[in-house]
């Protein structure tokens, strides 16, 4: 056991904390950390200021832009990006369908869209939850029949984050209508603009509408952009969610709301004092600090621990990272609307091209009410937290 | 001890029950809310017809005579329903000022009208810098002969945006927030020199910031002691805290009856997650947490109207924090339990979410009562 970082490791960590700061707009960044709305031209910006230094999938096969990093790089590159704020790479494209396409795909798609993935000239969204199956995913009734050369799509989607920018979306559809749930699965590329398709926007309690409803009636999709084999589309789903779970932790993303935190609570006055110098909000504060310190050296054990398992098998233990990760971000989120105190209450709309109206109370105010409503996805999104107890009770507990 | 309701009460309780469900059927919200003001001018005439909007006053006043446990069935039933309409503004918060600090006189005037429906009220204490303190007032009241000249800016002002009547804390004497030296004026929406902007809150209500230049009041146009009417606010706002605790019971057995509901009925893995018994636990302890609440909300009730000032304050301080916690726990566990419909506005369990959300940040959020509580001492011993 060493448990101290190497000089390399510390001057990677430094040249990522220099990129991150210094080359992707302080503009973008503010909006991230003030929980303000990404336009599709800021995480496309930010993304493609990443690709052209070879920074926005790392963790692909090198020959498709991927670096060797070590467990420590990747943590690092992480961290850094969110304690920078800066919008993490389109994760549809670049952790989820981009890994599947390099992993299962054939070699005319890794070629057509590997690289278009990473410099997100396609957008991706995903088409895995439909209405009647979200933890029950193998229950999906959306339909591909063969026909000649293509296939025929019918079904729908939903909760589909961002449909509405996406160029693409990848589905699981039923191609075995007969075989066992997980055994007649498939994965689909399917483009956006293909005759049959509805996007459906849902507004969510935030009053966002970051996710939708996908209608696919006769859509025709080629049989080229069916991934890897025909029924074997469940493997690769779980190959994918494997992968989405580790990402959710984010620790750096924690470790920058709680330095804001500090940062509004000095500004905030009760009476003469700042909020910070009360003992009680302090204490608050430092137990969920506790706690995120905990996480981020559990998460740094999980990856050290991934080089010892079988390539794309997802560590069981990544599960922990995904409940505490996503408990601890929303207890940020709860503590942000301590500090700003009444002015939670104030709804304010932030549109496209900006704030509708002049603030009530301080301008850091209006996101906080919504920050905490919008957070309570990331325990139900992503496989929900009790899904992953289940993960974990039945995988590392046996029981 | 009777924790029954009587008959008049249990007729009460019938009819509001009755007359919000089918008003305030979840589609039917949506109608009130699209209404100009934000909620339905209809409504409040059936409210007045009702006899709900003199509940709380004397009879000799105008009033129906009701008592802390009239109001409390009335705002349960109304967080069920997410009530709109500016009930607790006027009658609640406007209404208590009144009752507590008004003159024959002023009463006279004002309660006939606050019962018919004509007359809608705000009350304004709050400022910029005063988060949850109602003695911290930079607004200013000066004498000019039979008149007052208020001016300032009060904030957060709930359903400030239409009162016809505003009443507002201002300083008449002493530093910001001295205790002493506040009086409370009862101003004209449409008197020179006062200006609103009304804007929604989180939770489809609706608020106001004020801003008072060089406006006129008579003289005679106060509530309480002027110069000493800071005790005249306090005993009216945890008269208002027992009533948002009693609206949280509301909307909390909704959010409850809602996900059991849900339970029942959503199907993954072939049947009802209601049979997976991780999550019958979780339903479980949001029903403790609602009785829990449920509990300290009958006890806000019964110590509302209790005379030492000391005693009611612990008592209403301790529901806020039962009634914060219990809320911010069957709220989250309301969401979660639903998945991915629970975030959405197409579906009613979030509008009590965030409605649950917004009463622990009026009045002062569980925090803050729990640290009241625990300077006086606690509660028991
Ligand atoms: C904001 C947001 C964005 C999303 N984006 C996408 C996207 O881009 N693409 C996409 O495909 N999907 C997306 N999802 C869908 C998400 O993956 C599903 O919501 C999730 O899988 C849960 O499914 P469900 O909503 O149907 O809830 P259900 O599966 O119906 O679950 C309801 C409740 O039951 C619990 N539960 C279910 N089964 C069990 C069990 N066996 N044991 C114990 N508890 C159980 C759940 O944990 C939950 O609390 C998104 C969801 C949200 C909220």
């Amino acid at each position: 056991m060493d448990l101290s970082f190497t000089p390399e490791e510390r001057a990677f960590r430094d040249e990522a904390r220099r990129f991150f700061r210094t080359e992707i707009p302080q503009a973008i960044r503010d909006k991230v950390a003030e929980g303000r709305h990404l336009s599709r031209e800021d995480i496309v910006t930010s993304q493609r200021i990443m690709n052209a230094r070879g920074w926005a999938v790392p963790h692909w096969p090198r020959e498709w832009g991927g670096q060797d990093w070590s467990p420590i790089q990747t943590y690092f590159y992480q961290d850094e990006m969110q304690l920078a704020s800066v919008p993490s790479p389109l994760p549809f494209n670049v952790s989820m369908v981009g890994p599947v396409i390099a992993t299962f795909g054939n070699d005319a798609q890794k070629r057509a869209f590997l690289p278009q993935i990473a410099n997100l000239d396609i957008w991706f969204c995903q088409g895995f939850s439909e209405p009647g199956s979200g933890s029950d995913l193998a229950s999906l009734r959306t339909t591909a029949k063969r026909d000649g050369d293509h296939y025929v799509v019918n079904g729908q989607k939903t909760w589909t984050t961002l449909a509405q920018y996406a160029d693409w979306i990848f589905c699981l559809v039923r191609t075995d209508m007969a075989a066992k749930k997980q055994e007649g699965i498939s994965f689909l590329l399917i483009d956006m603009k293909s005759p049959g398709i509805t996007v459906r926007p849902i507004q969510t309690i935030d009053g966002g509408r970051e996710v939708n409803e996908v209608f696919l009636d006769e859509v025709r999709v080629p049989v080229a952009n069916l991934v890897g084999q025909e029924n074997k589309g469940w493997d690769y789903a779980k190959f994918l969610l494997g992968n989405e779970r580790t990402g959710i932790a984010r620790v750096g993303t924690s470790k920058e709301r709680i330095r804001r935190i500090k940062q509004l609570a000095a500004l905030e006055l009760v009476g003469d004092t700042p909020l910070i110098e009360d003992a009680h909000f302090r204490e608050k504060l430092a137990a969920v600090e506790v706690e995120l310190k905990a996480l981020e050296l559990t998460q740094l054990r999980v990856v050290a621990n991934e080089r010892k398992l079988a390539k794309g098998k997802p560590d069981p233990a990544s599960s922990i990272l995904k409940i505490k990760g996503s408990e601890i971000q929303q207890a940020t989120t709860e503590l942000l609307m301590d500090v700003v105190g009444p002015y939670v209450t104030a709804y304010r709309e932030e549109r496209e091209e900006g704030w509708n109206e002049p603030p009530v109370g301080p301008d850091y105010a209006a996101t906080a009410a919504p920050t905490y409503f919008n957070w309570r996805k990331i325990s139900i999104y992503g496989g929900s937290n009790e899904i992953q107890r289940n993960i974990i009770a039945k995988a590392i507990l046996g029981l | 001890m009777d924790f029954d309701l009587n008959d008049e009460q249990r007729l009460l309780k019938d009819s509001v029950d009755k007359l919000i469900a089918t008003e305030y059927e979840f589609e039917r919200r949506k109608r009130h809310a699209a209404e100009p003001d934000g909620w339905s001018r209809a409504l409040w005439a059936k409210y007045a017809d009702l006899g709900l909007l003199g509940l709380p006053f004397a009879e000799a006043d105008g009033g129906f005579g009701g008592g802390p446990v009239e109001t409390m069935i009335v705002l349960e039933s109304f967080g069920r329903g997410l009530v709109l309409e500016p009930y607790f503004a006027t009658v609640v918060l406007g209404g208590g000022l009144v009752r507590h600090g008004a003159s024959a006189a002023q009463r006279a005037a004002l309660v006939p009208r606050i019962a018919d429906g004509s007359r809608l009220l705000a009350f304004a204490w709050m400022e910029r810098q005063s988060r949850y303190n109602p003695a911290d007032v930079k607004a200013t009241a000066r004498r000019d002969g039979g008149s007052w000249i208020l001016n300032g800016e009060k904030s957060l002002v709930l359903h400030g945006d239409v009162a016809d009547t505003i009443l507002v804390t201002a300083r008449i004497s002493g530093d910001q927030r001295d205790r002493a030296g506040i009086g409370v004026f009862i101003v004209d929406a449409s008197a020179p020199g006062v200006q609103r902007r009304g804007y929604p809150t989180q939770d489809g209500l609706r608020s106001a910031e004020i801003t008072l230049a060089d406006v006129r009041v008579d003289a005679t146009d106060t509530l309480g002691e002027p110069g000493d009417a800071l005790a005249l606010v306090d005993r009216v706002t945890d008269e208002a805290i027992a009533g948002l605790c009693a609206e949280s019971i509301g909307v909390m057995a909704a959010m409850h009856e809602i996900t059991v509901e849900y339970l029942k009925t959503r199907q993954q893995f072939g049947r009802p997650i209601g049979d997976f018994q991780a999550l019958q636990h979780r339903a479980v302890d949001m029903f403790v947490a609602l009785e829990q609440a449920r509990s300290m909300a009958i006890f806000a009730t019964m110590m509302a109207g209790e005379a030492d000032p000391a005693e009611r304050r612990r008592a209403i301080a301790a529901a806020k924090v039962q009634i914060g916690r219990s809320g911010r726990k069957v709220g989250e566990e309301a969401i979660q339990l639903h998945g991915g419909i629970g975030m959405t506005m197409e579906y009613k369990v979030g509008h009590y979410f965030k409605r649950m959300t917004m009463i622990d940040r009026r009045f002062g959020d569980a925090d803050l009562h729990l640290a009241t509580l625990a300077r006086m001492g606690g509660l028991f011993g």
